[in-house]
């Protein structure tokens, strides 16, 4: 373990904590950009700076290792400034255009020019002109909102694995693009939209719908795959109109392409919504009241089960319906019914 | 999940998915993870990128291969000979954890002398991969410290699939890998609740907890819990239902939430006894293939518009939150079966809806494993069973101290080899494997009806391997008819390495070109799982 002091408080970390670890771990919160614990340091936004003394000049705290004894400063006029400073210069190129970015009430970029006051910008010049990609389905790429803080690139090989996007170009025209401008190897996780503090990255779908205002949130469960990630659902009415998911929960915050873009079929024109009948065999179906319907039911059930005995019945349940409903559809046949015929298709 | 349930006592994930990022060597079977686990995935490329060996056996190149070690090509319908030919060297060479095999297992003499001639010259002969490929396999697997196997369908959609699971278990228990932290025989489970599906008893042979219904103690506690007689006599799996329908002694069916007229191996078979039937009454969100041929649909609810849990692969139970109203006259799932209950028992307050926090205590009093879980401490955050007290935390792996059969102990099971059903012949000389692709999930009734998804992934296809392609002469998006003896599709080729010669793989999602119709329902005697991964078909142009 290593002793450090972080604004005259002290705290004991262990050895390889970063002086940004070691200082949340005290509460004390240091503006950054292109971190996240999820993934490794990185070095590039020069926000989280500060100053550390016996040092010259101020280091950036996500990528300096903690050391015993190391007296670390995190505020101070001169880092206030610094700080101020490259908020500026990543603003002097942006897009000023929050009105209407779908970034806007997310974006640490806006809020970071919130906290430190910046309504004009004293560096004018050259404004990049990236046109806006909208090829595939899924992602919408605004490039001239892109600060390079590289963590969409980083998330993509460091957790996806996939690597479909790189750097490209040098300078003023730097900028993150699949090899070639083609979306070669992307799976469309969307991960990289999640980590994205700007509005330069954001889903297709997502596009007209409402950001903030009127929108309920969520928590609950992914209804794809057995992963059962923790998600949150954003609606709007009875609209769902995101999937997002929490960077503190067993999944990280990480989703796949269904459990993150698949959700229209919620709100899918083709939802049955009346109970259906066919009022004779091989006739067609008519809607009916739900009454009549659960009468029916129960008719023919017990019509059948007195015919022929509780096990001409059988019920199929679901391995995508809850536990509750699954337990109660399975006392309907032994208890109800009074046979053992229920399965699902964890066979299948 | 017999085949775990005979070795160990339960069947289920033993370990957590956090813990998989801990291996040092991990065996992904028959399960194309990135695919239909992503993120369960995502913890496998972590466990590399720290320095873990993974060995990939998969007939396919499945996209996970890029992060092995080792890949084993085995041929389809060849998982146990492998696997025990992996054990034959382990054996062989001296590595198996002696201690965990004495101290807490039984059976295995019986079983040593069953993996004699599974020598890797013999396993290189029937599973095509070579013997030293099967050896390295062996010591990459067996000189770890800690060392987790990960399958899915691919080993148990087959008529030996029990078999396989019990020989993906026998490896465990031969190298010390099960009962400890980062290690274990992990089902992963394929849609979003399985587990809590079988935890809640929608089983023919047990009630919720895995409490079998043929032993008259448990019956009698479930028929005082629930103030009922109860039918003592196991009752007809999903696949043994087809037949009851077809001879006329099943009359009447309700399927809620499932569409096995698509998803069924051999549908057209599914459909004739679904056509069979007195009367059918299909609960689902769209008017899938099965509600097609209901006599009564009633139209269900979303994940979004209910409350409820869900329990994931990692056994944790979690809730499920509504966040939107229903459209339309929709009701509850849960309303709709508690009004059939009550209306077919002519007991109970129609007027009165049931509550899920109340169901899930009900559960949870009649089953110890999750009697410590409640809809407070699941407002927090999940929790995995066994849990079986107030304070008890959940439970991260299974089976530290003992496992749950009776002794404590796992059982070896010999595996024999059993070939699959339906070989390729000279009339249908492919084998077809079916599956899942990224972009939808099963017969695509939500996937297909989202918009970006079916842009991407927008039709069936079938994956041919340019060598085959060259002899079919076809190129790549061109169509091809595939047929089996049971029935016949016609699909764009898809002309690709990530199948081996000889070898075609169709997703099963896509209603016009189903998959299914052309599948076997040969069945496993066990556990009477159909044999969907592996038949013969014929491709022509």
């Amino acid at each position: 373990m290593i002793n450090l002091t972080i604004d005259g408080k002290s705290i004991e970390v262990a050895e390889g904590t970063t002086v940004l670890e070691a200082a949340k771990q005290l509460g004390i919160k240091i503006p950054t950009l292109c971190h996240d614990d999820r993934l490794k340091p990185f070095g590039a936004c020069r926000l989280c700076i500060v100053e550390i003394a016996g040092m010259p000049k101020p280091v950036t705290s996500c990528t300096t290792p903690a050391t015993a004894g190391m007296s670390v400063q995190t505020q101070s006029a001169r880092l206030y400034r610094l700080r101020k400073t490259t908020v500026e210069l990543l603003l002097s190129d942006h897009p000023n255009d929050c009105m209407t970015c779908i970034g806007t009430g997310e974006c640490v970029l806006q809020e970071l020019a919130y906290q430190y006051g910046i309504r004009e910008n004293r560096f004018a010049g050259a404004m990049r002109e990236h046109k806006r990609v909208d090829h595939n389905p899924f992602i919408t790429r605004d490039q001239n909102k892109c600060v390079m803080c590289g963590l969409c690139v980083r998330v993509c090989d460091e957790v996806q694995g996939i690597g479909a996007i790189g750097y490209a170009e040098r300078g003023f025209e730097a900028k993150v693009i699949p090899p070639f401008g083609h979306d070669l190897d992307c799976v469309f996780c969307g991960q990289c939209i999640s980590v994205c503090p700007t509005g330069a990255l954001s889903g297709s779908i997502w596009s007209g719908k409402p950001r903030m205002e009127g929108v309920k949130f969520t928590d609950t469960t992914c209804t794809y795959c057995g992963c059962g990630c923790n998600i949150t659902l954003r609606s709007h009415g009875d609209q769902v109109i995101r999937v997002e998911s929490k960077s503190d929960n067993h999944n990280r915050g990480w989703l796949c392409v269904k459990g993150r873009f698949g959700f229209d079929f919620i709100n899918s024109t083709d939802r049955l919504t009346t109970p259906l009948i066919r009022r004779e065999k091989g006739g067609h179906f008519e809607k009916a009241t739900w009454d009549e319907a659960l009468d029916h039911i129960a008719k023919k059930f017990n019509e059948i089960k007195e015919k022929n005995g509780p096990d001409a019945l059988a019920g199929l349940s679901s391995a995508r319906c809850t536990n509750e409903e699954n337990y109660l559809f399975q006392k309907l046949f032994r208890a109800g019914i009074g046979t053992n015929n229920v399965d699902h298709c964890a066979r299948y | 999940m017999a085949g775990l349930a005979t070795k160990f006592g339960s069947g289920a994930m033993t370990n957590s998915v956090a813990e998989i990022a801990e291996n040092e060597a991990m065996l992904v079977i028959g399960s194309n993870t990135t695919e239909n686990h992503p993120i369960i995935s995502l913890r496998m490329k972590e466990a590399v990128a720290k320095g873990a060996k993974l060995i990939v056996a998969d007939p396919r190149k499945i996209p996970l291969v890029k992060f092995a070690t080792l890949w084993l090509r085995h041929r389809p319908g060849t998982d146990s000979t492998l696997l025990n030919s992996i054990m034959n060297v382990i054996l062989a060479e001296g590595l198996e954890d002696k201690k965990f095999i004495k101290d807490r297992t039984e059976g295995y003499e019986e079983f040593v002398k069953s993996l004699e001639s599974f020598t890797p010259e013999y396993g290189e002969e029937i599973t095509g991969v070579p013997a030293e490929d099967i050896k390295k396999a062996a010591r990459i697997f067996a000189s770890a410290n800690n060392a987790g196997i990960y399958y899915a369908m691919g080993i148990t959609q087959h008529v030996m699939g029990t078999y396989n699971v019990c020989a993906v278990g026998n490896l465990a228990m031969v190298t010390g890998n099960v009962g400890k932290y980062a290690a274990g025989v992990n089902p992963l489970r394929g849609q979003n609740n399985v587990q809590g599906a079988c935890d809640m008893g929608s089983l023919p042979n047990v009630y919720p907890g895995y409490q079998k219904v043929d032993i008259p103690a448990i019956k009698q506690k479930f028929e005082t819990a629930w103030g009922k007689t109860l039918s003592g006599n196991v009752g007809l799996t999903a696949s043994e239902m087809t037949g009851a329908m077809l001879d006329g002694t099943l009359k009447g069916l309700y399927v809620f939430g499932e569409n096995p007229a698509l998803s069924d191996p051999n549908t057209t078979h599914s459909v004739k006894a679904f056509a069979a039937l007195d009367f059918l009454v299909v609960q689902d969100i769209f008017m899938t293939e099965t509600a097609q041929l209901a006599d009564v649909v009633l139209p269900g609810t979303t994940f979004a518009e209910k409350e409820g849990t869900f329990t994931s692969s990692e056994r944790r139970v979690q809730r499920v939150r509504k966040a939107i109203k229903s459209p339309g006259e929709v009701r509850l799932d849960l309303d709709i079966i508690d009004q059939i209950y009550k209306r077919v028992s002519g007991e109970g307050d129609v007027n009165q809806s049931p509550n899920p926090s109340d169901l899930f205590d009900e559960v949870a009093a009649l089953w110890p494993g999750i009697a410590g879980i409640n809809y407070d401490r699941l407002e927090k955050e999940g929790l995995q069973w066994p849990c079986p007290t107030a304070d008890h935390p959940g439970t991260k792996f299974l089976f530290e101290q003992s496992f749950s059969r009776e002794g404590g102990k796992a059982l070896f099971t010999p595996v024999p080899f059993v070939a699959s059903d339906e070989l390729p012949d000279k009339e249908y000389p492919y084998v077809l494997t079916t599956g899942r692709e990224l972009f939808h999930y099963h017969t695509g009734t939500m996937t297909r009806r989202s918009t970006g998804l079916n842009r991407i992934a927008p039709e069936a296809f079938v994956e041919v391997n340019p060598a085959d392609a060259d002899v079919l002469g076809v190129g790549q998006g061109e169509f091809l008819t595939v047929s089996s003896r049971r029935g016949s599709i016609k699909l764009k080729a898809k002309v690709s390495k990530i199948v081996p010669p000889n070898v075609v793989f169709i997703p099963f999602h896509y209603k016009e070109a189903a998959a299914n119709l052309l599948t076997s329902d040969a069945m496993d005697p066990i556990c009477k799982i159909m044999e969907a991964k592996v038949c013969a078909v014929r491709i022509e142009k």
